[in-house]
């Protein structure tokens, strides 16, 4: 391998962004402070004054910065997306991460030499629709969902001529991104409207005394006994009944680590590791940023993954290497 | 233009006797215009009905109806796009797009795209119908707002699901398979015990979703009926029906009648709940608020 994996981490934060340029990102990336992009949570993004001011500090200390711009643009409305567009190629980011058609159209055709990669909202699973995205907008990247084995991203990037990023840690999407409306049929709000998904101010947990319910809308999406701890009522890892059963049917409240597999997917062509994470604080992104950093210089140097000892911070969390290990399905 | 009606492509997993008789009933009993015919959910259902696929399609174009092909809506190995691309080398067949492979491949022609293609917004609709997209069925979640900022300048035929459980996600893994404790590469197609769907609870036993092999759909039934003189008026004209186990010549006829003002929509609803097992209706997607909602006339 003559190349390292390049490593593409999140910011929610202005601190966050210090601290992933700091323990060794790559690059990291961001969205504005509204609906334009699918983390649109309270307390979270980027003022246009303080995305400049995260630029300054990445480009001093040789990181890119990454624009989301990935959810789609409400009709009738266009505004707001493309203005994020162009103030992302005024103020001198590295690249926008478009998931809509007619956004990558119109970025395409007014910002030509700003840099598109394509969100993995737009759930491109095949060479086909990836290299529509190359041909017709001139995509340079491709975020993959996570629906691939690692075989299948092996045999896709040699149909393919762009370079492709995957997820390796941090929050899991058990449907095609960008295709799962179950958040806007349980609380009106989706993530390719909205945004979010299971939104926080659609939550609420009641104390039945034997049991705490969490609920999102009027549904309940799990219970808990006392010796339980109560998780995040996010739609796809709660506990329903099916055919008279009630178990986790979509997914375990669990999340993506795939440490173990990072040689795997350097193997299969990949050029880009991805963190997902920019609602997390600024220790969490700094730990598993370090951590990372240190497991892809190892992938880089020939050398074994050892344990990136993130168990602290992901205590009581399952993990799994989702769809990448085909018997996940 | 007058409103057509639309049968959508049958989502579930349905004995291939049963498929191919639904179909000739369609053909032979049912007033809908267009009938969309093929596999979108599941790429190994469709050999076990696929030797019926050309006698369907000629006994629905007998019978005076439309026929367009759908296509799968997530293609993941190389074997599933081999056969989107031999199923869009057809250039004899009008074909439903349900994932951009497909818009590429049927870009230039006219053709359809199914309600599986992210189009949002104005922009992304008129870069499609500059590569030949005719007719385009909407996401689920788009409402009456986004219908008419659509629906204006596009030449385009904009169609909408008025009746049937709402398809919501999609995925790499087999949630039937899944309930069952099953591996999704040794699922026994166990997806055919449930010929609308495996019917999810929440654990306070309340009606929520319905599993369809790698699709997660509503538990309710979209009824847009009283919604339709509405979307007419903006100039929506297409209404899909998608099909499910109950009797569907009788929900055609009654959407055709509360088209034909015939019949009025609540009158319309009263027969259809006797058709839907009791299921819950929703229309919230409509009116802009939760997809579960059944908002009733006037109250939005």
């Amino acid at each position: 391998m003559n190349k390292a994996l390049e490593l593409v981490c999140p910011a929610g934060t202005p601190a966050s962004l210090h601290a992933a340029v700091d323990n060794g990102a790559d690059a990291v990336y961001l969205g504005f402070r509204d609906e334009t992009n699918a983390r649109n949570f309270p307390g979270l993004n980027f003022s246009r004054k303080e995305l400049q001011e995260g630029l300054d500090f990445a480009h001093a200390r040789g990181c890119e910065v990454f624009l989301a711009v990935n959810t789609f643009p409400e009709a009738g409305n266009p505004g707001p997306w493309r203005k994020a567009v162009d103030d992302a190629a005024a103020l001198g980011v590295d690249c926008v991460i478009l998931a809509d058609i007619g956004l990558l159209d119109y970025a395409a055709s007014h910002h030509p030499d700003l840099r598109r990669h394509l969100s993995v909202q737009a759930s491109a699973s095949n060479p086909d629709a990836i290299n529509f995205y190359v041909d017709a907008f001139d995509v340079k990247r491709v975020v993959l969902p996570r629906v691939l084995s690692v075989p299948e991203i092996k045999a896709l990037n040699g149909q393919i001529n762009v370079e492709t990023e995957v997820f390796v840690f941090g929050g899991l999407c058990v449907m095609a991104e960008g295709r799962c409306q179950l958040s806007s049929y349980a609380t009106g709000e989706s993530p390719n409207i909205n945004g979010v998904c299971s939104p926080a101010s659609h939550v609420r947990y009641e104390d039945e005394g034997d049991r705490m319910v969490s609920k999102l809308g009027d549904f309940t999406i799990n219970a808990f006994d006392e010796n339980e701890a109560a998780g995040y009522p996010t739609l796809c890892k709660g506990r329903f009944r099916a055919g008279g059963q009630a178990s986790y049917l979509f997914e375990e409240p669990t999340s993506l680590n795939a440490a173990s597999m990072l040689s795997e997917l350097a193997a299969a062509g990949v050029t880009a590791l991805k963190i997902e994470g920019r609602q997390r604080g600024r220790a969490y992104v700094a730990q598993v940023v370090a951590a990372f950093r240190r497991a892809a210089d190892a992938v880089h140097a020939g050398e074994a993954v050892g344990d990136l000892g993130l168990q602290a911070i992901t205590e009581g969390q399952a993990k799994t290497s989702g769809a990448y290990n085909k018997s996940w399905r | 233009m007058s409103a057509k009606l639309t049968l959508g492509p049958v989502l579930f997993n349905w004995k291939p006797e049963t498929w191919r008789d639904f179909y000739f009933r369609i053909a032979d009993e049912t007033d809908v215009d267009t009938v969309y015919v093929g596999e979108v959910v599941c790429s190994k259902r469709a050999p076990f009905y696929a030797p019926h696929i050309p006698d369907v399609i000629e006994r629905l174009q007998a019978a005076g109806k439309e026929v367009i092909v759908s296509t799968l809506a997530l293609i993941m190995n190389t074997r599933e796009m081999n056969e989107l691309r031999e199923t869009a080398g057809d250039r004899d067949l009008m074909i439903e797009a349900n994932d951009v492979s497909a818009c590429a491949l049927l870009a230039g022609r006219p053709h359809a795209i199914g309600p599986y293609v992210n189009i949002y917004n104005e922009g992304t609709l008129k870069y499609f119908t500059g590569r030949g997209a005719t007719r385009v069925c909407l996401p689920v979640e788009l409402g009456r707002d986004a219908m008419t900022a659509l629906v204006k300048d596009t030449p385009a035929e904009l169609e909408v699901q008025v009746f049937g459980r709402l398809p919501l996600a999609i995925s790499a893994r087999c949630y039937h398979a899944r309930a069952h404790m099953l591996h999704k590469d040794n699922c026994q197609f166990v997806c055919d015990q449930d010929p609308d769907g495996l019917e999810v609870e929440t654990l306070d036993q309340e009606a929520f979703l319905a599993v369809n092999g790698v699709q997660t759909m509503s538990h309710s039934y979209q009824n847009l009926s009283a919604e339709l003189a509405e979307m007419q008026s903006l100039g929506i004209n297409h209404f899909r029906l998608s099909p499910h186990s109950t009797d569907m010549v009788a929900v055609a006829g009654l959407y055709r009648q509360v088209l034909n003002r015939a019949l009025s929509a609540d009158e319309a609803d009263a027969k259809l709940a006797g058709l839907t097992n009791d299921a819950a209706f929703s229309n919230g997607y409509y009116h802009g608020a939760k997809g579960v909602d059944f908002v009733l006339p006037g109250m939005d």
